[in-house]
């Protein structure tokens, strides 16, 4: 059974396969966002995340129920983290089992493409240089 | 009728405040509360035209009808991942 979470704490990879493991796999994928020191040629100091959250955990849930259903895998796990994140840390945290891999890796892609399209989430981006900025997102479309 | 009606991220920014309990018209739309939150004082006449709004946590159309007690949340584009 699937997992969706949106947490304002570090996220445990470990947690993550724990949750989608099953002798029936031949394949267990984890997929880490990770907060990375530049942006448009600019150096990042970290990153503050926000969300609507029962929104954000309402989407999150439907998306995982959702690749749950239309491709060949056991279960899915995702979590996002919200808050102050430093660099190098994990924002958000996918893991799938199947027990194809080819399966894994499109169900794994499919999660992330949805969750940067529809769930309620912005970040805000420290520079550096001290300036700060909201990141320019996606705009979410009525269902 | 009376509203909640919450705003997030750069457009909590904009209008300088997370949460707005509002009157609006028995019949209003999501449309017709747009326009009332952006005809208000200060930064609210610098929110989109058009924004994403949801209405109890599914985004809706601009034609969709509002009832009492309804959560609505003006959403700017979204950055997770």
């Amino acid at each position: 059974m699937g997992l969706a979470r949106i947490t304002h704490r570090p996220i445990r990879p470990e947690v993550l396969l724990e949750t989608v493991a099953g002798d029936e796999n031949g394949a267990a994928l984890l997929f880490l966002g990770v907060v990375r020191s530049h942006a448009d040629g600019r150096a990042v100091s970290g990153m503050r995340y926000e969300a609507y959250e029962p929104m954000a955990l309402k989407v999150l849930e439907m998306i995982v129920a959702e690749t749950e259903g239309s491709f060949d895998v056991s279960a899915v796990a995702a979590v996002h983290r919200i808050g102050e994140l430093g660099l190098g840390e994990a924002s958000l945290g996918i893991a799938v089992s199947s027990p194809h891999r080819g399966a894994a890796y499109a169900a794994s892609r499919h999660v992330l493409e949805e969750v940067k399209k529809r769930v309620p989430v912005w970040k805000h981006e420290h520079f550096e240089d001290g300036a700060s900025a909201w990141v320019a997102g996606t705009p979410l479309e009525p269902a | 009728m009376e509203l909640e009606v919450l705003f997030f991220a750069s457009y909590r920014e904009l209008v300088g405040t997370p949460r707005l309990r509002l009157e609006v018209p028995a019949d209003a739309t999501v449309g017709d509360l747009v326009a009332l939150v952006r005809a208000r004082d200060g930064g609210f006449g610098r929110l989109p035209e058009r924004p994403a709004v949801a209405v109890n946590q599914t985004v809706a159309q601009p034609t969709r009808p509002l009832a009492e007690g309804d959560e609505v949340a003006f959403l700017p584009p979204v950055a997770g991942g």
